[in-house]
Parts: structure tokens; C-alpha cells; sequence
């Protein structure tokens, strides 16, 4: 045989190879979530809960392989719109998992939902995007931001409180939470404090809330200003005054808030001790690969990952077909480490929320625990607003 | 309101104040006496914090740990200067900020690398960890009295140091011009070194101090960073006493304004809008009275003489 | 129009064509953020390297912009030239009353002093929840041109940014090489000899600052548009810092350098990024080593 007949068909089909290997599809995922500066605990959860589940399904989504690529929004809006740009259009992802932070979400939405990726919040849940902004490519796997303030306000009504003190941060994700709390909570407000954003030292407001002696005390502080709030209220001696809050004590802060957060409660959709065989699984994977307690974080990053792999197994894989995808992801179909899930018509979570306390386990480390049940099956109240039925 | 709330809120304003002051001090030194903008003063801050909860982690006492971050806070601080700081002392001022912005970006990403994200904490030594009973209900943190008290100890130990001491007088003429006393023989690097690296110290032992009532994370130094340069404009660069009474000031208006700008406010307008009004303007306090500052005194309130 | 001038928007103006083999969205994004903050970039090297006042509050005038786009669409005004006239104009009544202030002081009192009234207008922007606060707005879409959605397409939204920057270069070149232009070097070289000429400072300064602050605004409202979301932290101090380290990694002065600075960090930004979680590690001591190399002494 002519040897450059052999060679040119040598080449012909070795040019043709990657055109072999790309009809085997595979599902691009594109992780945006802040990954520098003080929030990067909360990124990195979200980074290595989505990771560990697409580990435990074998490198595959929905039986087809992944490839994920995390980008840093460093709590920049605009630098994510970049970013995100980048994922859609450079690196044609299929999906868009993230952010962390409302106001990044903000940013992103429209050029996420706009192109033909599925844009899936394992965190940030704003209420316009729940109610009259609600888009049919959007969906969380968290919850509504106002939800877990709700529990705390149906936990101090129900418990009797006559008076409170509330403290949140001054900017949007504060005001609301300090409006869920009061949706549920019907006795007296003492005073409303808002603290400048960022702000370390909280003597002030100490002093003052010492001075307005409530009979319980509601707070929304997240990240390293709640890790300071709760080392200086027990400093002062407030610890008998009953510390709600939400976001502020969870395993993102408790490693550096110790025992001085032991005791107090908060409000979760899920607890590291939550009584189900995936759970108790993935808490012992989570903790074996990356040598923290997952928090809510990691949890809701986990099941989106399994959102996506139950979705894409319902639309028998059938990445192209977006509305069978859209279809298969509405349907929920996956074992959620929560134990139930099922979105409601705003593709936000109908879920079961709970009274969760801060605890030293036996082999020292902290978590939040189960307390009781406080909603059943709760769905956020902008859903009614939500075009999409 | 009753008096002894308002005690603790005065409290609080010293106690924040004089932290800011020790942090201030050597930012002012470095400024005055070497010309030189040294952004990356408030991630000197940072290291403090860091080596203090590693320190006191590693010894198991609150004591050995402080003892053991002093000293090499002072060498990480010469270690910049050799590395960094040395090169860019004949340099424009835009440099010199180019040089300590890089600093800071490199060294907050360094500590997430050794460090972690996460947040640290420092235990609080046992014989400072009670509390005194200043109003009802309020346990008023031993340790915070005891902050004040080394800020005072330091602020009197600075003056003397300044104003009676052979190393002071070289200071206070490096600040006023620093030509002529290395003209007069004065070794004037080794006198550059000397502050740069006792200014370092300063700002550690702050972030040492400060560690068991804040948490310890990357960035930490960058908002008090702007306070600092606050501080030192309206105290007037260069001069430890502006420093010491900028400080204060910038302390105490920042949370007496906190504290009671609400109550106040409410006497002029209906809650709601007091509320408002108030939050906008707490954080804003201080810039106001910065501006107020420069608009009276252009150079500071105790502008070193050149 | 200078040489490296002329090179650096001829280069410019080719990435388009190079977009149509690669990512057009995001490479014309990519480049339309780039732009911007080169005009942003070019106003402060204005008042920085021709008037010797390192602002590190322009961030705000940035913010400005992007909010005159925003008060404006609620108020039914889409046009963006008339965006443009209303972010200008809000910039030189900021500018006006700030600069009452920190003209007063030289040095390291006039930079805190810019930084001051940076942060109260950031401040204000947070706690404004009429226009989302912290988290921001989402604008709609992009502004009209002339009344037309012309702006909605990437590659026509890139060119008008970089129409004008080109503009924007022209103007304060021309200023610059102008009587007026030339007291302002006179000014940055030796203040006391202008004034023993006979020249008042501030009035020239004053307007250095007006022209700076409506050229930085104009830089906003693009901003804006690019994003298509406007939040307070496009005027955060970092930013302003940001803002001033271009300037300074083109070199001071030469107006084209500042367009060099922005653009190149915004790519080296972006890129390394991409590359590595831990860019800032690399970032940070090229930061360092450009600092050591320039041979700027003290001015």
C-alpha cells in the first residue's frame, strides 16, 4: 500500500479524533461565589459542597462528565458581570452555580437568564427575583432571604417574649431581615439599631441594649461582624439576655466564636445533625475531605449539584433540549440531603425550617443542632407575585 | 439615659481611641520623620493579630504568646524595610503607595494561604477575662480597662520618649528636616530603620492586643487602615501629641455618635426619621469632623514645623 | 495627538475585529470595562499629573454617573445624552462643594480629604434603599442613542466608549497644551512662583477638578450601561485606590499612560484570575517591582 495514502488517513483520522471525543457531550458548570477577601469562608463552602457531590457521583452529572469552572466574584457586582460573561460566552457553560452575596446576584441575573444557561443561587435569595422579577431559567436551592428571620419571629412570638432589641447591619439584606423578624413577631420592639457595614466593635450597642434590658435580643450579623458580636455580648455579660439570630452563629463563624456561642439559636433549613442517611453521609465526606464542619453553605451547593444530575437524568440527558431541562429541573427530582424539596412556583424551595442551636461536639469541634421544627412546607410569601405558573 | 451608660459610652470612645492611637503613633512617626506613605501599615496590624493567635496557640498562654509576637512583629517590620521600604525612600509619594497597596495585596492573600479564611479567635488571658459591673446589667470587660490603661502607659512612654530622650530629639529633627541631621552626621538610615521598624512594632502589638475582643481574618487592617490616615491628618502628621488627641477624638465622637446620635436627633425630628438620619450619618461622623478639621486647620491641629 | 497615543487607539479600535474569532460577548465586555476605566483613569491623571492632586476619593465620581443613569431611567429619561448632561452636571456641583474643602489643603491633607467626601457619598448611596442600597438596581436595559436601542449591541456599546475616551483624550490634551493648561504644570512645579507671578491657585485648580469630575462622571454613566447594574460599590475606597494605582502603573502625566495603566490592569487582573485563585499573590509584588522600577524622585 502506498505509504502516504497510509499517512493521509493517519492524519484524516487523527484530525477527526476531537470531533470523535466531542459527541460525547459533556455539562459545562460555571461557579461564581466570592472567594477573597472576609467572605471567602462562605465562597469556599459553596465551592467544595458542589465539588464533593460531583466527586461522589463519579466525576458525572446526569451521566455525563463535568467540567466546572470557579470563578472569583471578590464581592465586586461588576467584576461578576464580567466574570459571568466570561463563563457564558468563553467558556459556554450550560449552568451558572452562585453567588454568595444578594447584590452580585443582582448583577448577574440578567445576563445569566437572558442567554441560554439555567442560573442556580445555592445561597443568595432575593425577594424581587421570588415575586415580580421572577425568571422561568432561575433557581434556588436555599430559600428566601426573609425566611430564616421569619423563624426566629414565629419562635419569639410563639415563645412569649413581650419585648426585643433588634440589630442588623445598614444595607438591604439588614433591613429586610429585620422585616421578617417583625412579620412574625407582634410584641414590643425596644429599638432597632442598625450598625454601620463592617463594623468590628459593637461596645456601643452593647451598652445600649444592656440599657433597654428586652427579654430577648434578635440579630442578623453575618460573617466576621457576627463572629465579633458574639465573642463581645458574653464579654459583657448579656448571656442571659437570649441571643437569636440568623446567619451569625453557623459553622462559617462558629470555629472562631467557640463556646461563647454555645447555647444561643438560630434558624436554618438544615443542621449537620440532621437525622437522614445522605446527610449524616455527606457531613462525614465533607468533613474528611476539607477538615470543616459544612455548614448550610455547603449543604445547599451539594444539592444543586444533585439538582442538576437528577435534571439532566430526567431529560435523558438531553443537554440541547432546554425545556426538557427546564422541565426536569422544576420537577426536583433528587434526594436533597434536607430529606424533602420541591420548588414552588417561582422555582424557590418549599422546605421545612428549623430552630437550630450552637453546640460543642464530643470531638470538640461546633455545630449548629436541631432543635425543633418551626415551619412545615414553608413557601416564601412573594410567590403570589411571581408571574410564572 | 442615665450616668453610668453614659460612663461606659465614654469608655468605649477612650478604649477605641487610644487602640487607634497606638496604631496611629507609628504611621505618624514613619510619615513624619521619613516622608513616607506606608499603606501597608494597617496589614502590619494584621500580622500582630495573626502571629498573636498563632503564638498564644502554640504556648498555650495568653502572656508567652504577646511576649513571643513582639519581637518578631519588630523583625517582620525590618524585613519590609530591607526588602521593600528601603528602595523607595528617595521616591514620589505615588510610589511609595504603589509599592504598600502591592503589599497589602500580597500579604492578605498570603495569610488566607497559611491561615485559612476562616475567622481566628484569641482566648482572653484568665486574670483579665471578668468583668466590672459599671451599670445594671452590663459587665464592662476587664480586658478593655486594662486596653486603656497600656494605651495610656504607652502614650506617656511615647512623649517621653519623644520629648526627653536623645533617639526623641533625633526623631522630632528628622521630622523637621531630616537634610540636615543626616548633614549634621546622624546616621540617617539607621535612624529610618529604627522608626520603620518600632512603628511596625506599634501596629502589632495593637493587632496582638486587640485579638481576644475581635476576630482575627485576612483584611482586618484595611478599614482601620483609612481611620489611621484619618487620625494622623487631624492630629497633623508627624506629631505624636496630634496622634495621641486625634485619636480621642476620632474615638469618642465615633461612639458617643453611635451611641446616642438617635436619641438626639429625636428631639428634632419624628423616629422614624431620627432613626434614618441617624444610621446614615453614624459612619459618616468621622469624616465629617476630619473635613471640619482641615476646613479650620488645613495641615492638622499640631502641624510639625518645617 | 501624541504618537503612543495614536498607537494605543488604533490598537483599540482593532479589538472588535478580533472579537468575531473568539468570545464576542465577553471579549467586547471585557473590553468596554477596560475602557471605561481607562476615561476614569484619564480624568484623574488629569488633576494628578497635571495639577499634582492625587485624588483618592474619584471613585465617587464614578458612582455619581452610574446613579444619574439610574435616578434618571425612574424618572423617564432613557436618552444617555442627556444622562451624560445630568451625570456631569450632578459631578460639578460634588465637585464644587468638596473641593472647597480639600483645595484648602496640600499633601496628604488634600488626598484624606478627597478620600473623606469618597466615603460620605458612599455612605449615603448604602443607606439610600429608594435605590436598592447595598444590594444596587438592575437597570432595565441600556440607555437610548438618539432615541435608538443602538447601544443594546456589544460591538456598537464598545465604540461608543471608545469614542469617547478619544474625545475625552483630546479635550484635556488640548486643555492641557492651553494657557490654562500650562499655569496648572506651572502650578505642580513650583506653587509659590506662580503665585509671586500673580496667578491664584485655586481658581485654576478649582476648575482642573470641574472638568475631572464631569470627564470621571461621563465614565459612570458608560458604567452603568456596561453592567447594566448600578451598586455603592463601584465607590469604594478600594476602588478610588484602584483608580490611582493605573494612573501611576502608566505613569504620571502623560495622559495616554493613564489609558495604558487602566487598560493593562483590568487585562492583568482579569487574566490572572482566570489562571489562579490566588492571583493576588502575583499581583501584588508586580505592584511592587513596577513601584521600584519607575524613576520618578520626589517631585
Amino acid at each position: 500500500m502506498n505509504l502516504n495514502l497510509v499517512r493521509l488517513a493517519a492524519a484524516a483520522a487523527l484530525s477527526l479524533a476531537p470531533f470523535g471525543v466531542m459527541a460525547e457531550e459533556k455539562v459545562k458548570v460555571g461557579l461564581i461565589a466570592t472567594l477573597s477577601g472576609p467572605a471567602a469562608v462562605i465562597g469556599g463552602q459553596i465551592r467544595d459542597g458542589f465539588n464533593l457531590a460531583v466527586k461522589t457521583l463519579g466525576g458525572k452529572l446526569g451521566g455525563l462528565d463535568v467540567e466546572v469552572t470557579v470563578a472569583d466574584d471578590e464581592q465586586k457586582p461588576d467584576v461578576a458581570v464580567t466574570k459571568v460573561k466570561g463563563l457564558l460566552d468563553r467558556d459556554h457553560v450550560d449552568f451558572v452555580v452562585g453567588p454568595v452575596f444578594s447584590n452580585v446576584l443582582q448583577a448577574i441575573y440578567k445576563p445569566v437568564t437572558e442567554s441560554s444557561a439555567f442560573l442556580i443561587s445555592p445561597n443568595a435569595g432575593t425577594s424581587n427575583f421570588a415575586g415580580k422579577a421572577c425568571n422561568a431559567n432561575f433557581f434556588v436551592t436555599s430559600y428566601q432571604n426573609d425566611q430564616v428571620h421569619e423563624v426566629l419571629g414565629k419562635y419569639a412570638q410563639d415563645k412569649g417574649y413581650k419585648s426585643v432589641l433588634l440589630m442588623a447591619p445598614n444595607y438591604q439584606a439588614g433591613k429586610d431581615a429585620l422585616a421578617g423578624f417583625k412579620r412574625y413577631f407582634k410584641g414590643e420592639v425596644l429599638d432597632e439599631l442598625y450598625t454601620p457595614l463592617g463594623q468590628l466593635d459593637f461596645s456601643a450597642e452593647l451598652a445600649k441594649i444592656a440599657a433597654a434590658k428586652p427579654e430577648a435580643f434578635f440579630t442578623f450579623m453575618p460573617g466576621g461582624m457576627g463572629v465579633n458580636l458574639v465573642k463581645q455580648y458574653r464579654q459583657a455579660g448579656l448571656g442571659d439576655i437570649p441571643f437569636l439570630s440568623a446567619f451569625t452563629t453557623d459553622e462559617a463563624t462558629l470555629p472562631a466564636q467557640k463556646d461563647d456561642a454555645v447555647g444561643f439559636l438560630g434558624g436554618a433549613n438544615w443542621a449537620p445533625d440532621m437525622d437522614n442517611p445522605q446527610s449524616k453521609a455527606f457531613v462525614k465526606a465533607y468533613e474528611a475531605a476539607y477538615g470543616s464542619v459544612p455548614g448550610t453553605y455547603a449543604m445547599q451547593a451539594y444539592d444543586a449539584a444533585m439538582l442538576i444530575d437528577g435534571a439532566l437524568k430526567g431529560a435523558g440527558g438531553k443537554l440541547a433540549d432546554h425545556d426538557a431541562v427546564r422541565t426536569a429541573l422544576k420537577k426536583a427530582d433528587f434526594t436533597s440531603l434536607r430529606g424533602k424539596f420541591k420548588f414552588g412556583p417561582n422555582h424557590y424551595p418549599i422546605q421545612d425550617f428549623y430552630l437550630v442551636k450552637a453546640a460543642k461536639r464530643a470531638d470538640g469541634k461546633y455545630e449548629t443542632e436541631i432543635v425543633q421544627k418551626v415551619f412545615n412546607d414553608y413557601a416564601d410569601p412573594y410567590a403570589k407575585d411571581c408571574a410564572l405558573n | 439615659m442615665s450616668l453610668a451608660l453614659l460612663v461606659v459610652q465614654v469608655l468605649n470612645g477612650l478604649q477605641m481611641g487610644l487602640l487607634l492611637f497606638l496604631i496611629a503613633a507609628g504611621l505618624t512617626l514613619v510619615f513624619g520623620v521619613m516622608d513616607f506613605v506606608n499603606l501597608a501599615h494597617g496589614v502590619q496590624y494584621m500580622i500582630g493579630a495573626y502571629l498573636a493567635a498563632m503564638f498564644v496557640a502554640w504556648t498555650g498562654s495568653f502572656w508567652l504568646g504577646l511576649a513571643l509576637t513582639l519581637p518578631t512583629a519588630l523583625a517582620f517590620g525590618l524585613l519590609l524595610e530591607f526588602v521593600v521600604f528601603r528602595r523607595l525612600y528617595e521616591r514620589d509619594h505615588l510610589d511609595q503607595m504603589l509599592a504598600s497597596f502591592g503589599l497589602i495585596l500580597f500579604l492578605n492573600q498570603a495569610v488566607k494561604l497559611i491561615w485559612g479564611a476562616e475567622p481566628l479567635s484569641v482566648p482572653m488571658p484568665d486574670i483579665l477575662s471578668g468583668g466590672v459591673r459599671l451599670m445594671p446589667g452590663l459587665l464592662y470587660p476587664v480586658y478593655r480597662l486594662a486596653l486603656i490603661g497600656v494605651g495610656l502607659t504607652m502614650a506617656l512612654g511615647l512623649h517621653l520618649l519623644i520629648n526627653h530622650t536623645r533617639i526623641g530629639m533625633l526623631i522630632r529633627a528628622g521630622a523637621t528636616n531630616g537634610d540636615m541631621v543626616s548633614a549634621l552626621g546622624v546616621n540617617i538610615r539607621r535612624l529610618f530603620m529604627i522608626v520603620f521598624g518600632f512603628g511596625a512594632m506599634l501596629a502589632g502589638l495593637a493587632g496582638a492586643l486587640v485579638a481576644p475582643i475581635l476576630s482575627v481574618e485576612p483584611g482586618m487592617g484595611d478599614n482601620l487602615l483609612i481611620l489611621t490616615f484619618v487620625v494622623i491628618v487631624i492630629g497633623g502628621v508627624g506629631s505624636i501629641r496630634g496622634a495621641f488627641l486625634g485619636a480621642l477624638m476620632v474615638g469618642l465622637i465615633d461612639t458617643l455618635g453611635r451611641a446616642f446620635g438617635t436619641q438626639m436627633l429625636r428631639m428634632a425630628l419624628s423616629p422614624a426619621a431620627a432613626s434614618q438620619t441617624g444610621r446614615s450619618l453614624a459612619p459618616m461622623l468621622i469624616y465629617i469632623l476630619m473635613a471640619a478639621v482641615l476646613f479650620f486647620r488645613p495641615s492638622g491641629l499640631f502641624p510639625v514645623k518645617r | 495627538m501624541k504618537t503612543p497615543a495614536a498607537i494605543i487607539f488604533f490598537a483599540l479600535a482593532l479589538v472588535p475585529l478580533a472579537a468575531i474569532y473568539g468570545p464576542a460577548s465577553y471579549i467586547l465586555n471585557l473590553g468596554a470595562h477596560a475602557l471605561i476605566f481607562a476615561l476614569a483613569a484619564l480624568s484623574l491623571d488629569f488633576i494628578l499629573g497635571k495639577g499634582a492632586m492625587p485624588s483618592f476619593g474619584h471613585a465617587a465620581f464614578l458612582g455619581i454617573g452610574a446613579y444619574a443613569v439610574v435616578i434618571a431611567a425612574s424618572a423617564g429619561v432613557d436618552e444617555i445624552l442627556w444622562q451624560f448632561a445630568f451625570a456631569s452636571g450632578a459631578a460639578l456641583v460634588f465637585a464644587l462643594v468638596t473641593s472647597s474643602i480639600s483645595l484648602r489643603a496640600r499633601g496628604v491633607y488634600y488626598i484624606m480629604s478627597t478620600l473623606a467626601f469618597g466615603q460620605m457619598l458612599y455612605f449615603l448611596a448604602v443607606s439610600l434603599s429608594a435605590y436598592g442600597g447595598d444590594d444596587g438596581v438592575t437597570l432595565a436595559s441600556r440607555s437610548t442613542l438618539w432615541g435608538g436601542p443602538a447601544l443594546r449591541n456589544d460591538t456598537i456599546f464598545y465604540y461608543v466608549c471608545l469614542a469617547a475616551l478619544v474625545l475625552a483624550y483630546g479635550l484635556l490634551e488640548t486643555i492641557s497644551a492651553s494657557p490654562f493648561g500650562r499655569v496648572l504644570g506651572a502650578l505642580r512645579q513650583n506653587p509659590t512662583r506662580v503665585e509671586a507671578l500673580g496667578y491664584r491657585p485655586f481658581g485654576y485648580r478649582l476648575v482642573a477638578t470641574l472638568i475631572s469630575g464631569a470627564v470621571a462622571a461621563v465614565a459612570g454613566v458608560l458604567l452603568a450601561n456596561q453592567s447594566e447594574f448600578v451598586s455603592p460599590a463601584f465607590m469604594t475606597w478600594q476602588r478610588s485606590g484602584e483608580l490611582l494605582i493605573m494612573v501611576i502603573l502608566g505613569g504620571i502625566g502623560s495622559l495616554w499612560g493613564a489609558i495604558l495603566g487602566a487598560v493593562g490592569f483590568v487585562l492583568v487582573e482579569e487574566l490572572l484570575s482566570t489562571v489562579t485563585e490566588q492571583w493576588k499573590l502575583i499581583l501584588g509584588p508586580l505592584l511592587i517591582l513596577a513601584a521600584m522600577a519607575g524613576r520618578r524622585g520626589h517631585a
